[in-house]
């Protein structure tokens, strides 16, 4: 093991083992980052929920967004599956239907970067998941 | 000392401060406690386990008792006076209501907590809790309940009942700081909190010397000294015993005290008187044998010295006194690969009960056996020394019993009642003449400078015409001093106290002395100080008196030299021969043991 | 490196522990395997979450679901249900003792939701045999920001200006006692961290030891920069081996990398620290009995002054602080003094950790700002009382701590509003207790201890407390007199007054206390021969109602000292002056016909 010889190298050491504790830090202040939830209930897997997740996780590492993807049961959508549902903070949730790749990467670029809405917005007709 | 950072306090001492003791302004030495300061202006705080002997550096503070307990203005609990230094400005108070309830109940908590059998105590009468109890007009204790209790523990010098301890730590000070012998420390917590030996020991097991410094300085009756007088009244009653007594020097400037006598009266033809009116056949003197003591020990100093000017090689030196049964169990505990150093010589008190049960037992026609020795001792150590399987004939001991001072006081107390308007007496003769040298044997220097005396005559031929060394005497824990045997100088250690012992001794052992002699003494200001002798209660000048008493016995001699002593001639030429002969060797002279504890089970 | 999608955090500390909690790490890590989850969830064996009652705890991230009373046989259906299918474990929820309905998410429960994290941020959250977790979570960066952006004095009066106390108990302000350490002259001086935890049932100390040694690591070097000194010691119990075990991995781990040891991040500071062990002795926590102690001499506190800061261990000076206190250092200097300061009240800056227990439905550490009210820690935190009963009091500051009650329940929580109230902070131990405790017995029990552990040095704590005792066990055997509650007072006061140390000066407390607060108790058990919460078997008296006996003899037969008289079919009755008060009888009547008075 190399001695850590000054600030900077811990600092430095610090911000690359900053993913090992990453998602419990962010799961301690969820208000403050963009929450995606992502509907894993059987119906939701098999519809390719996992892989939209999946892609959620790496994109929003890759991209450099704060941003904390959960995995829920049933939402209580199967019509509409894989749903997902974004919370941007300060704001209330929003659920979009019928996810794939595709859909998820233009969710990522619009609306959790910016702000806009797209299509596929299901009706806020309940509070919240779970 | 280094690395010790200096408060400003520390810094400022010995500069004066204001401060106000009971609404009096007083002026008072930055640094003093708050004990200190009010006993400048007249006011005295009671205290019990606070001791300071400061003439000898001791110091027994732990702030433990809580009886001097006072008022300071603005702190919200009371202040120990022993511990408290004083501040600028601080104002104390020693005569609130609060002050006086609070010292009261503490004192009622400690008898709450210690045997009522006054009475009938060892230290009736002499016991400081009793003392202060009364002082401080106890007279009920509202608080009464369960008192701890301890197994007893008999050992041939000391008794400890520590039914009665206090927790003072007075002893644990003297042992382990003074003594250094580490045997008595603070042992349980809480209600069962004890002064005792490791694994509650006793005594006999654990490295204790019997110096009896604990029980100089023990406040109650829990530590007392071993009560030979029954034993000594019932060989007095014995028609077939013969019975005769030896005093050491020491004796005689203490034993006063116990008749309301001033600390350094001497009292030697009194004592000599009351001990023929008690019964004993024959009175001697222990000095006779510390002559006795200088011809041996002097003699092989000079052999050894010799040896080593010679080059011998194998010659040990410094040659360390041996005349202390408190030193002998030390280095027999502590440093038995040393026990080839000291010199041979038994001590005065087995020189005496060696040449007394042979020599003197002819002379007298008795038989050994129909023979009692007692000795007087300053010294509880005495009585563990008398009772050394080496130190008897077929199971019969050369000194059958020794007593302390205290208990010398005591036999007088119960026979003749008192010894202040005895006329003086002198000592029976062939083992009662002595000569100033042997006095001074009772103050640490003594014995080395009455082996100067004689030494230097013996050694240069010349006459001493200054029998003083005045480099020698004091008080100084360890001190040295260099002595022109015409022109060869001769380097002198000695110690007082155990742990000043320790250090020469690890000098020694480190090859780092430059000394040719050492004297030690277990007890602080030599035997004057000894664990019998008459309690001293904290106040230092008493043993200060004593020693002077000791020089003044000196000074008033005529002979002062050991080798003059026409007595201890006569024994030479009529039954030993000369110094270190064979008889000599077989009589006077003894051998260590080791006695480390290996392991503690 | 794998991107974990899920952290499951499974409680290592010594509660959960000894509850198997190492067997559910394992059980876990077998079903990720078995379903090739091992690149998607990672298991963490993480220091307390607090919620110690509620053990083995496993927290799930990143929903935050909170799982109590794990299990290892539990493992399959976490993994199987919650990792692969989203769905939490319902029977494995906590549930509100209130509401009686099962939350999931950690963050809605009323245990936690008041809380602050400070000292135990890290507890519950890192795995503490991982330094590398720490240093993620910025350790010893508070370590190398000061020894490279301020001098010792700025880095005091950082402290100073923060306004943290004394979490051990005296609430000295802890910038103050550095600056005395820092000022006294010496070639070698001691940082001493205090890990001697001796309050009964307390373990906040041990808690972040065990979960997050690396914040007290790092305090002490900051203090060591401070004062100016190169070494550090760790006073602790040797009753506590996995804190002992974690401290060790952390002390190598960080020498390691650097972060202890010569010459520290290139700036020239040396610092050390060793552990030393202590035989668990409360009077020990006391800053010079702990000091003898590892000088090897018994364990008794001297007179202060000198101070530690003046002539401490081996007569060098010497800054001593618990280890609560250390834990708050780092990130008062990471997030700012002012920050530290904001959260607390006027002259109480920051948080405090109680070991809170009882009769409390959520029994466990608790973290909380300063000037919270009591009520608040007991009804939101705590969940109320257990079963519903009525709440009595509540005994703050430990053994030497004074019990409050129903009136103090608003007062805001600090050091000197709890003095005030007649209590004290101590370390934090806080047991609430219920209608049905007896005060006197409580008295009783709290002396008990502090009689037990006493050093015996002085009088007054040796000999004073124990006549206390035994005057509260006289009281609660119906022997005691209205003299007997005058001398409690006086005694209690003179104790107070005379006694060496902090233990036997505070000893008194719960005497004084619930003779202050509930004097009609006292009296009820002197003057009555009654103990209303029916704890004192001696003044318990069974009676049988003569209208309801019907004479069956169950009762007289179920008597072990033939105490019951009595015909059959005839009324019987208890012959009181034999009845030893075993309540047989009670138990065997079928018709309700006995009754305790």
């Amino acid at each position: 093991m190399e001695k850590i010889k000054n600030l900077a190298d811990l600092r430095k050491m610090k911000d690359n083992l900053q993913n090992k504790i990453d998602l419990r830090e962010k799961s301690d202040s969820p208000e403050a980052i963009v929450q995606i939830k992502v509907g894993m209930a059987t119906s939701g897997i098999a519809s390719g929920a996992k892989e939209v997740m999946n892609y959620m996780i790496e994109e929003l590492d890759k991209r450099n967004i704060k941003g904390l993807v959960l995995q829920v049961g049933d939402m209580g959508y199967c019509y509409a599956e894989p749903t997902i549902e974004v919370t941007r903070p300060g704001e209330s949730p929003v659920v979009f239907g019928y996810v794939d790749i595709a859909k998820a990467n233009e969710i990522i670029e619009k609306y959790i970067k910016n702000g806009e809405l797209l299509d596929g917005i299901l009706p806020a007709n309940y509070e919240s998941i779970k | 000392m280094k690395n010790v950072s200096l408060t400003q306090f520390q810094l400022n001492k010995m500069a004066l401060i204001d401060i106000k003791i009971n609404g009096k302004e007083v002026k008072a030495e930055a640094g003093s406690t708050i004990l200190e300061a009010a006993h400048t202006v007249g006011i005295e705080i009671p205290t019990l386990c606070y001791m300071n002997l400061h003439d000898v550096g001791i110091k027994n503070n732990p702030g433990g008792c809580r009886v001097c307990v006072v008022e300071v203005v603005g702190r919200k609990n009371l202040a120990p006076a022993c511990v408290t230094e004083i501040m600028p400005g601080m104002e104390i108070k020693t005569n609130t209501i609060k002050v006086i309830n609070a010292r009261k109940t503490v004192l009622e908590l400690i008898l709450s907590d210690h045997p009522f059998d006054c009475l009938i105590c060892a230290k009736n009468g002499k016991c400081q809790l009793q003392k202060l109890a009364q002082d401080c007009g106890v007279r009920e204790i509202h608080f009464p309940g369960e008192q701890s209790t301890y197994k007893p523990d008999f050992s041939p010098s000391i008794i400890r009942n520590m039914d009665k301890c206090i927790m003072c730590r007075r002893c644990e000070t003297m042992c382990n700081k003074v003594q250094t012998c580490g045997v008595l420390s603070g042992i349980n917590r809480g209600f069962t909190a004890v002064v005792a030996p490791a694994f509650e020991q006793d005594l006999v097991d654990s490295p204790c010397t019997f110096c009896g410094q604990c029980l100089a300085v023990c406040p109650v009756g829990a530590l007392t000294e071993v009560d030979n007088t029954p034993k000594v009244i019932r060989a007095l009653a014995d028609p077939t015993k013969t019975v005769i007594v030896q005093t050491a020097p020491a004796v005689r400037v203490a034993l006063g005290e116990e008749f309301g006598l001033p600390a350094g009266t001497r009292v030697t033809g009194k004592m000599v008187a009351a001990l023929r009116s008690i019964g004993f056949d024959k009175v001697y003197d222990t000095d006779f044998a510390a002559d006795l003591t200088i011809m041996e020990e002097g003699t092989e100093l000079l052999d050894r010295l010799t040896k080593f000017l010679n080059g011998d090689k194998n010659v040990k030196l410094p040659l360390l006194t041996s005349c202390c049964p408190g030193w002998v169990n030390f280095f027999e505990h502590q440093f038995p690969d040393m026990r080839d150093i000291p010199s041979s010589a038994k001590s005065p008190q087995q020189m005496f009960g060696a040449i007394a049960k042979t020599y003197m037992a002819d002379k007298l026609g008795v038989k050994r056996e129909d023979l009692v020795v007692v000795s007087v001792m300053p010294c509880v150590a005495k009585k563990f020394e008398s009772q050394r399987e080496e130190f008897k004939v077929n199971g019969n001991p050369d000194v059958d019993y020794s007593i302390s001072t205290r208990e010398l006081a005591l036999l007088i107390k119960q026979t003749i009642g008192d010894i202040k308007d005895l006329q003086d007496e002198d000592f029976d003769r062939l083992m009662g003449e002595s000569t100033g040298a042997a006095v001074i044997f009772g103050n640490t220097g003594g014995v080395i400078e009455a082996a100067c005396r004689t030494a230097y005559e013996i050694f240069t031929g010349k006459t001493l015409e200054k029998v003083e060394f005045e480099q020698l005497r004091g008080f100084e824990g360890v001190r040295a001093g260099k002595i022109d045997f015409n022109g060869l100088e001769i380097n002198i250690g000695i110690a007082h106290g155990l742990g000043n012992a320790r250090k020469l001794l690890e000098d020694i052992r480190e090859g780092k002395s430059h000394f040719h002699a050492i004297e030690v003494m277990a007890c602080p200001g030599g035997c004057i100080g000894g664990g019998g002798q008459p309690l001293h209660h904290g106040d230092s000048s008493i043993l200060k008196a004593r020693a002077a008493a000791i020089y003044e016995e000196d000074e008033s001699k005529t002979i002062r030299k050991s080798h003059e002593n026409k007595e201890v001639q006569q024994l030479y030429a009529e039954f030993l021969g000369k110094p270190m002969s064979e008889k000599a060797h077989h009589l006077l002279h003894t051998e260590y043991f080791d006695r480390k504890k290996k392991t503690i089970e | 490196m794998a991107s974990y999608k899920m952290h499951l955090l499974v409680c290592g500390g010594t509660g959960c522990k000894s509850s198997d909690s190492m067997l559910i790490v394992d059980k876990l890590n077998e079903e990720l395997k078995s379903h090739n989850l091992v690149d998607e969830a990672k298991v963490v064996m993480t220091g307390c979450f607090g919620f110690c009652e509620q053990g083995p705890i496993i927290k799930v991230i990143p929903d935050n679901t909170f799982y109590t009373k794990v299990k290892p046989e539990d493992a399959k259906e976490i993994i199987e249900e919650h990792v692969i299918k989203g769905r939490s474990v319902k029977r494995l929820l906590y549930v509100d003792p209130k509401e009686h309905a099962r939350v999931s998410d950690s963050k809605h429960m009323g245990f936690y939701k008041k809380q602050i994290r400070i000292a135990l941020r890290n507890c519950g959250f890192l795995d503490p045999e991982n330094i590398e977790e720490s240093i993620a979570r910025e350790a010893y960066g508070a370590l190398g920001k000061v020894l490279s952006e301020y001098t010792p004095q700025q880095t005091i009066d950082k402290i100073k200006k923060s306004g943290l106390r004394g979490r051990g108990g005296g609430g000295f302000p802890t910038g103050l006692k550095w600056e005395l350490a820092a000022k006294s002259v010496a070639e070698q001086k001691y940082v001493i961290c205090n890990a001697d935890e001796g309050d009964p049932g307390a373990f906040m100390d041990r808690s972040v030891l065990e979960g997050d040694p690396h914040s007290v690591l790092e305090a002490m070097a900051i203090c060591g920069y401070s004062i100016g000194a190169s070494k550090g010691l760790i006073y602790i119990r040797a009753e506590y081996p996995l804190a002992i075990k974690r401290l060790k991995i952390a002390i190598a781990q960080a020498m390691e990398y650097g972060l202890l040891g010569k010459d520290i991040m290139g700036t020239g500071f040396d610092f050390e620290i060793e552990l030393r062990y202590g035989a668990g002795a409360f009077v020990c926590g006391e800053e010079t009995a702990l000091i003898h102690s590892m000088e090897g001499e018994r364990g008794e506190p001297t007179f202060k002054p000198p101070f530690p800061a003046v002539s401490g261990y081996l007569k060098k000076p010497s800054n001593v602080n618990n280890v609560e206190t250390f834990a708050c250092v780092p990130v008062i200097i990471l997030k700012g003094e002012e920050w530290f300061s904001s959260i607390g009240t006027e002259k109480s800056k920051g948080t405090k950790v109680f070991a809170l227990a009882g009769k409390i439905n959520n029994v466990g550490l608790i973290e909380v700002p300063m000037g919270i009210t009591l009520r608040e820690i007991i009804y939101e935190i705590g969940g109320g009382i257990k079963n519903g009963k009525k709440f009595k009091a509540v005994q703050t500051g430990g053994p030497s701590g004074g019990c409050l009650t129903e009136k103090h329940l608003e007062t805001p929580i600090d050091y000197d509003n709890l003095i005030a109230a007649g209590s004290m902070m101590g370390s934090g131990g806080m047991i609430v207790m219920d209608e049905d405790d007896c005060m006197v017995q409580i008295a009783k029990f709290f002396l008990e201890f502090t009689v037990e552990e006493s050093c015996g040095k002085c009088s007054p704590c040796r000999i004073g407390n124990k006549r206390l005792h035994e005057i509260l066990t006289k009281i609660t055997e119906g022997k005691g007199t209205m003299e007997d509650l005058e001398l409690l007072k006086s005694l209690s006061n003179v104790i107070k007054d005379t006694a060496l140390c902090g233990l036997g000066q505070t000893s008194p407390n719960p005497v004084l206390s619930t003779l202050n607060n509930f004097w009609d108790e006292y009296l009820e058990h002197v003057v009555e021969g009654k103990c209303r919460a029916g704890q004192c078997t001696a003044l318990k008296k069974y009676i049988i109602d003569p209208e309801k006996c019907i004479g069956c003899t169950a009762c007289a037969r179920a008597c072990p000292v033939n105490a019951i008289e009595g015909d059959k079919k005839m009324p019987h009755e208890i012959k009181q002056e034999l009845c030893i008060k075993c309540g047989s009888c009670y138990e065997k009547c079928k018709f309700n016909a006995i009754s305790i008075k």
